[in-house]
């Protein structure tokens, strides 16, 4: 096996661009075992040497922080990389090497890549790499991963280090008398103990439970509760005694001495400032403008649209092909198989099921690409920089705007990539937050179904009532966000100290794999399930078929139509091409034969057991103004919003309704004595907030890590819309409101 | 003088004398480079006044007012 190398480093220190420069397109992405951190592999070939290389999340320190942190420490401790390649930004030197000196307490053989030499010169900033290697006592190597430039000594050195194969003792700084004591001490006991010490080194133990790290407190405490419980004592010990004398704690202290060592190191020549650490870069120049207190919020709304729009506009060419490939691979189905079940399982299930899910592709491509652009250029920080404050109000965190405008926020996006979006959130109760409200936003599928209602019921006040629906979404998104933040979730806000990175090109090749891969995982895993659940949702809509003897009385009605006209006329229609002009008798003839075939698909419909729920939930249903056509509707919906309308249409019996020929169904509705501008009040409410669809739920199951959390927002989002129609359908009745 | 970093105005200096809080805050606030003896400038607050941005060491890092209350800052 090739032997393990991990990249790891600070988070924007060029990790991920070395990742990329070292393994081109041998590459995958996975998860780390049971949670939704990404795990990237790849292997490195040169010379016929091979490498497999682990990029490790980015993380600032190896305590048990966050969820990146423990599994970056994991990765160390169980799967011993033969190196750790420690990515550290030259420009930002003191602060990152933090990171370097706690994999040196390890006692983890790391090879240093001095990376982004380029932009540290630029800033006047010089480095000595060959003393600070001899100082820290390991390889140090410029490089500048964009520019592939060190690239190839970086990697003989690893090589190099593999190959000597030595024991690294791991480093001993001084945190202090009072803690050096006690550490020496506590290690002995550990050594003598055998405490964990197959995982661990006995010093990093020590200074573990000194920085009191909970999983290796609670570790510590399954394996010898008894020694565990004499080296908490020693702890406590010290950190009474340092309370006491120095007003602090061991933790504390430790972090101050890993920082005093490194300036220590520092100090002697390795680092040369040509300018004043706080001057001005040009990165702060823009930051004047882009987060000024006036310009800064109008330049967001402009970048906001801009996203928007070029992820909706520039996506509708190859979704229209996509759309148009499978309207044909449907219709040349139809062509070669003959009527009957198997045609009808393989065009309405098969092939529109998956129609469906491909269709967002290009959707979802573009708009991590234009989400990576903002992030890779540092811009998505700032965002969450200026919206903090706003959203903090609801237990939710400035990184939560992009997720919510891109699933529909401004009316027309799409929850799937909007669930993807929450990947830039590193906190994991905010994330779950944003998770589950993000479906209150009004994606493009819900838009017909509005536009439907709105043409039916309320055309004369179409923006006002548009206008309202978006703003409604907002209000309920966010005050759902805080009632679970204050309940399900609930737990303080998690941290936000977080860095506002330099402005930086993306490259293009980090773009370009950074957006496919995620595509890519995306068509994989919807696509097999929602394979399986729509060929159930078209098994729901067709089984049990209307009986023989109801089929032929439709038969015998179409009969008794096409007695009525010559044999001419009948001719003449059975002949003619889809498109071919028609004599008058011809016509009406074909639109009578068209409504028997929609009466006999409405009864159908109502006969299946999509048809029999919908009856039987009409008993609930009724208390939002719902009947069973409604309720079919909205449990197609819960497939694709796409369905309500067009389902809508084959229980009014109009056939198949085209999304943009939905005039008649409106017409339909209005006419309609059992509708009234209350319960299409009622309707756009609860299509509002309902659950999301398949697609959604599934994606939101997956980046929560959790199927319970998809279940929830099935079941939650449906009995709030419930709640909020029932209540809106009965206030208005008992006041006589929205009547015709 | 001693002050808290909430009351430091934009663009003033100091050098950071404590930080008063342990746990999970206090593990963030020390990792990402802030420790007494750090100098610190205030390079602005977001639009609503809150987070607040500051240079760090040579990068700037962000901060919400309720965090940078346990901060305290030597200053002129």
């Amino acid at each position: 096996m090739a032997p393990t190398v991990a990249l790891a480093g600070n988070p924007n220190s060029g990790k991920t661009t070395l990742f990329n420069e070292l393994t081109g397109s041998r590459q995958h992405v996975g998860n780390y075992p049971g949670v939704t951190v990404e795990k990237k592999e790849g292997t490195y070939v040169r010379d016929g040497f091979r490498l497999h290389i682990v990029d490790l999340p980015g993380t600032y320190s190896l305590t048990a922080y966050s969820l990146e942190e423990v599994v970056a420490r994991d990765f160390l401790v169980n799967q011993k990389p033969e190196v750790v390649i420690n990515i550290v930004d030259a420009s930002n030197l003191d602060r990152n090497l933090y990171l370097a000196v706690q994999f040196l307490e390890m006692g983890i053989p790391i090879c240093i890549a001095l990376n982004m030499m380029d932009v540290a010169k630029k800033r006047g900033i010089s480095i000595d790499a060959k003393k600070l290697s001899s100082l820290l006592g390991v390889p140090v190597i410029p490089t500048v991963a964009r520019s592939g430039r060190g690239k190839k000594e970086l990697m003989e050195s690893t090589v190099q280090i593999i190959h000597e194969n030595y024991e690294m003792a791991p480093l001993k700084i001084s945190y202090g008398a009072d803690i050096d004591q006690a550490l020496s001490e506590m290690e002995n006991e550990i050594a003598a103990g055998n405490f964990l010490t197959d995982i661990y080194q006995a010093h990093w133990i020590a200074l573990k439970y000194m920085e009191n790290d909970e999983q290796i407190l609670t570790l510590g405490k399954d394996v010898n509760p008894a020694l565990a419980k004499k080296l908490e004592d020693a702890v406590r010990k010290v950190s009474h005694h340092l309370q006491s004398t120095l007003d602090t704690y061991p933790e504390a202290m430790i972090a101050d001495q890993r920082y005093g060592y490194i300036k220590s190191i520092l100090k002697q020549g390795v680092i040369h400032h040509k300018y004043d650490q706080n001057r001005l870069y040009s990165s702060d120049r823009i930051d004047k403008v882009l987060t000024n207190r006036f310009l800064g919020p109008l330049i967001m709304l402009a970048v906001i649209a801009g996203l928007y729009h070029f992820t909706f506009t520039y996506s509708e060419v190859p979704v229209s092909w996509l759309e148009s490939f499978f309207k044909w691979l449907g219709s040349a189905v139809s062509v070669i198989l003959p009527d009957g079940l198997l045609k009808s399982l393989i065009i309405s299930g098969i092939i529109d099921g998956v129609g469906g899910v491909l269709g967002f592709v290009p959707l979802i491509m573009f708009m991590f690409l234009g989400i990576a652009i903002l992030e890779d250029s540092g811009y998505l920080a700032r965002v969450a920089f200026m919206l903090d404050r706003v959203f903090r109000m609801f237990g939710l965190h400035g990184s939560s705007v992009m997720a919510f405008i891109v699933s529909g926020g401004i009316a027309g996006g799409c929850a799937v990539p909007g669930v993807m979006a929450t990947r830039t959130l590193k906190s994991p109760r905010e994330r779950l937050a944003t998770l589950l409200t993000l479906p209150f936003m009004n994606c493009g599928a819900k838009l017909p179904v509005f536009a439907m209602l709105i043409t039916a019921f309320f055309s004369k006040y179409e923006a006002v009532i548009m206008f309202m629906i978006t703003i409604g979404s907002w209000a309920g998104a966010l005050l759902v966000a805080k009632l679970l933040r204050i309940t399900v979730i609930k737990g303080a806000a998690t941290p936000f100290v977080m860095e506002l990175p330099p402005y930086r090109m993306p490259t293009f090749k980090g773009l370009a794999i950074h957006a496919w891969e995620r595509t890519w995982q995306y068509i994989k895993k919807a696509g097999t399930v929602i394979l399986g659940l729509s060929i159930v949702l078209w098994a729901m809509m067709t089984f049990p078929g209307l009986p023989d003897q109801k089929l032929q009385e439709y038969e015998k009605l179409k009969q008794t139509e096409m007695n009525r006209v010559p044999v001419a006329v009948i001719q003449q229609l059975e002949d003619a091409g889809e498109n071919a002009d028609l004599s008058n008798e011809a016509q009406s003839l074909k639109g009578r034969l068209q409504r028997i075939d929609a009466k006999a698909a409405e009864a159908g419909l109502r006969y299946s057991i999509a048809g029999r729920i919908g009856t039987a939930l009409e008993g609930i249903s009724r208390w939002a103004g719902f009947d069973w056509r409604t309720n079919i509707a909205l449990i197609g919906g819960i497939a694709a919003k796409e369905v309500v309308v067009s389902t809508l249409g084959t229980a009014y019996s109009l056939g198949e309704v085209d999304l943009e020929e939905i005039g008649s169904l409106s017409e339909t509705l209005a006419q309609d004595p059992n509708w009234s501008p209350l319960v299409a009040l009622g309707l756009i409410i609860f299509t509002m907030f309902y659950s999301p669809c398949f697609v959604a739920v599934i994606c939101i199951s997956r980046e929560s890590g959790s199927w319970k959390w998809g279940a929830f927002a099935m079941a939650f989002n449906t009995a709030l819309a419930f709640g909020l129609a029932a209540l809106s359908f009965q206030f208005g009745s008992a006041f006589g409101l929205l009547v015709k | 003088m001693r002050i808290n970093m909430r009351d430091m105005h934009d663009n003033q200096a100091g050098t950071v004398a404590s930080i008063k809080v342990s746990g999970e805050l206090g593990r963030r606030i020390r990792d990402m480079g802030l420790v007494p003896g750090t100098e610190i400038k205030i390079q602005g607050r977001a639009p609503l006044y809150d987070p607040v941005a500051l240079r760090v060491r040579g990068a700037t890092l962000t901060l919400r007012n309720t965090e940078a209350d346990y901060i305290e800052v030597e200053v002129e």
